[in-house]
């Protein structure tokens, strides 16, 4: 079992005290802001980029992971009780949760939903563990014909997935792709767009882009929004499920498990649209879809599980071809970039402690979630009395006084502020923000290795359809950015009106 | 508790509010939330929608649009400027003038084609609430390097608390010290950062 003596290490990673006791943080952070409505994941983790400087890559990844997956688990939990999601992949939630909440059933409800979420989140590990090796080991042949190929993919699926308008999200990709090019040609050494300022010669870093476009505009956002006073119930009693309800929801708990993994992988997946995917299916399996909407408990369980297991599963492209699948997972990249590590499927090869470290630490951090949100429930609906107010003056300091710490430098903090009001206007405007930093997070190696595969190629565009696989890449991203036009038409010439999907109109909350 | 079931079919989605249900518990709610309390799917999604901020006029999005034009003829100039080479043997240019031109056709698109897009929001009454805030960063930004982070953080903090967001004076007053005093003791006294400080 050569296969598993990596893994194994990986374990020993985990278990150092200093990455348990971060893995705690992480998941802890990644509960709070779960339940507290207004910042999602990927704000938290741009805010706390600066935390990770000081600490080993494996910790720091440990740590912002630990985030992600601990949102899925909180958001839950006021989609129950008050009908609020927390974050944008638990809305389905609020459906049935609620109900159910309502007729008494909170714990049940919140109980099934922290079930499902151990084991969707458990499963899509295992699929990790398993299948990240062999798409790492795929990957390894690929050359920067490939690479562009797949960014290219990687950054359209991403905009064209994103729920807002597409044009708009595209546009937001280019402006990304646009501010990745300031500072020096990585080929020619000339500077470009800094307009004489000498900070801007080495380009702009990611980490004020990132706090600023999802921290600070995010949080100015956010001030704008009448905020419904939530109504914290005193307590829950009874989180466990019964054994019925667990059987009810059992079919729903492995059917989501296996979408949100898939989904999860997709470029543009994630853990929103798997939730919401989840639900379609368990509605339209059900043998009485008219329960759905009052307190059917596979409602719940379904998008539950479905958004943990893809929030797991989106680490696959990340940590194997070194392309991220969603505007968190750029934000993880971006980290990983500032450790002086670059994902990619040389990653499982080269630095296995690294890879199998943040690996297996999603077990325990599943497990620690299981812990907090079964009997520990309770304090975690108390922190639903901190109020916004409060709150948001501290989150915004915090991101002031991080971005300082950076490079002990003003400037990054000026960037921020500047980054906050693009951020903020960009979601006035309705364009996404998660293109335009995933796109900056790919801009240099899209250009470098679209320039080098046009060296092989003698400047001849055409090349890229030799290769088989930066074929096919491109014949899809053709597919991909051609097909909706067709399909507006398409629609145009039969009459009946397609019914629109009525989860697609929340804005996703970054 | 009582249920109020009726079938989906029947109701239209975005349906008008049906007469509140006689809540079966003793608290008196707010009047808007009876009426919320049974609502399908399909309703409570047509009023998360209605409780979206109005959105934007056409206006709005061609400016938006004309922005990204300008931007993008901007950096097409530019990028010219510096030269493009082939693509066998680019220039720096090359790569910023490829994106310029696809940013200048989306900008395009979005001008003719987009502009009765409903994605964009009016700027109301609510919107002064981000103002105010950035004014207060861009000045603390403006003050920190002169007066220390202190002063003008505890500034911030009571101008967010009190005036966008309704806390009271007391609690105000006293949150703000505390936050304050904490991320003294975090970043000066703990982290031992160059963070500039008065005290």
């Amino acid at each position: 079992m050569d296969f598993l003596n990596p893994v194994i290490n990986g374990f020993a990673v985990v278990l150092e005290p200093s990455n348990l006791l971060y893995c705690l943080i992480g998941v802890v952070i990644g509960m709070l802001i779960g339940v507290l409505p207004g910042l999602g994941p990927a704000a938290t983790i741009a805010i706390l980029l600066p935390l990770t400087y000081n600490v080993e890559p494996v910790t720091a990844i440990i740590m912002l992971a630990g985030i992600f997956y601990g949102a899925q688990y909180g958001g839950t939990i006021t989609s129950v009780l008050l009908r609020l999601p927390g974050e944008a992949s638990s809305v389905v939630t609020v459906f049935d949760g609620y109900q159910m909440s309502k007729q008494g059933k909170a714990g049940t409800a919140l109980g099934l939903a922290s079930i499902g979420s151990f084991i969707g989140g458990t499963a899509s590990i295992v699929g990790l563990t398993f299948l990240a090796p062999v798409v790492a080991s795929f990957a390894l042949d690929f050359g920067p014909a490939e690479y562009s190929a797949l960014a290219l993919l990687g950054i359209l699926l991403v905009a064209t997935i994103s729920n807002g308008a597409k044009t708009k999200a595209l546009i937001a990709a280019a402006v990304g792709l646009l501010l990745a090019t300031v500072g020096r040609d990585i080929f020619t050494g000339e500077s470009r767009f800094t307009f004489g300022n000498l900070e801007l010669a080495d380009g702009i870093d990611f980490v004020p882009i990132a706090m600023g476009i999802f921290g600070l505009g995010e949080i100015l956002y956010n001030l704008e929004e009448r905020h419904r006073a939530a109504k914290a119930p005193s307590k829950v009693t009874n989180v466990w499920p019964s054994r019925t309800d667990l059987a009810q929801a059992s079919g729903a708990i492995a059917r989501g498990s296996v979408l949100g993994f898939f989904l999860g992988i997709l470029p543009g997946g994630g853990a929103t649209i798997a939730s919401m995917a989840s639900y379609a299916m368990e509605k339209k399996r059900a043998k009485q879809p008219e329960r759905f909407g009052k307190g059917a408990p596979e409602g719940v369980a379904g998008p539950e599980t479905a958004n943990n297991a893809a929030a797991t599963s989106s680490f696959i492209p990340l940590l194997t071809l070194g392309i991220p699948a969603n505007a968190t997972m750029a934000l993880m990249f971006g980290a990983l970039l500032i450790q002086g590590v670059t994902p990619g499927p040389q990653l499982v090869e080269q630095d296995p402690g690294l890879f199998w470290g943040v690996v297996n630490s999603m077990y325990i951090g599943n497990i620690l979630l299981l812990i907090m949100s079964l009997p520990l429930v309770g304090i975690f609906v108390k922190i639903l009395r901190v109020r916004a107010a409060i709150l948001a003056p501290v989150t915004a300091l915090i991101t002031l006084l991080g971005a300082y710490t950076i490079n002990n430098s003003m400037f990054d903090v000026t960037l921020v502020v500047v980054f906050g009001i693009v951020g903020y206007l960009m979601k006035k405007f309705g364009f996404e923000p998660g293109p335009l930093v995933l796109a900056f997070v790919l801009g240099s190696l899209l250009e470098s290795s679209l320039r080098r595969s046009l060296l092989v190629f003698g400047g001849d565009p055409t090349g890229f359809f030799t290769r088989p696989i930066s074929a096919t890449l491109l014949i899809v991203f053709v597919l991909v950015a051609v097909l909706p036009g067709i399909r507006t038409l398409l629609a145009k010439w039969t009459t009946a009106p397609s019914e629109q999907p009525i989860t697609t109109k929340i804005k996703e909350k970054v | 508790m009582i249920q109020v079931s009726s079938s989906p079919s029947s109701v239209p989605a975005g349906g008008g509010s049906r007469p509140a249900a006689p809540s079966g518990g003793n608290a008196p709610e707010a009047p808007g939330d009876d009426v919320l309390e049974d609502l399908t799917p399909e309703q409570l999604a047509a009023q998360w929608e209605e409780e979206k901020p109005p959105a934007a006029g056409a206006l709005a999005n061609a400016a938006s649009s004309l922005v990204v034009l300008g931007v993008g003829t901007g950096a097409l100039v530019l990028s010219v400027a510096m030269g493009l080479g082939t693509p066998a043997a680019p220039e720096p240019g090359l790569w910023p003038f490829m994106i310029s031109c696809v940013m200048v056709v989306l900008g395009l698109f979005q001008l003719t084609v987009g502009r009765h897009n409903r994605d964009a929001e009016k700027f109301t009454r609510m919107s002064s609430a981000p103002l105010t805030g950035l004014v207060t960063l861009a000045a603390m930004v403006a003050l920190m390097p002169a007066i220390g982070f202190e002063l003008p953080a505890l500034v911030l903090c009571i101008i967010w608390m009190r005036f966008l967001g309704g806390e009271t004076w007391r609690s105000t007053l006293l949150v703000s010290a505390i936050v304050v005093a904490a991320f003294y003791g975090i970043f000066v006294l703990a982290l031992n950062t160059s963070i500039p400080h008065l005290f």
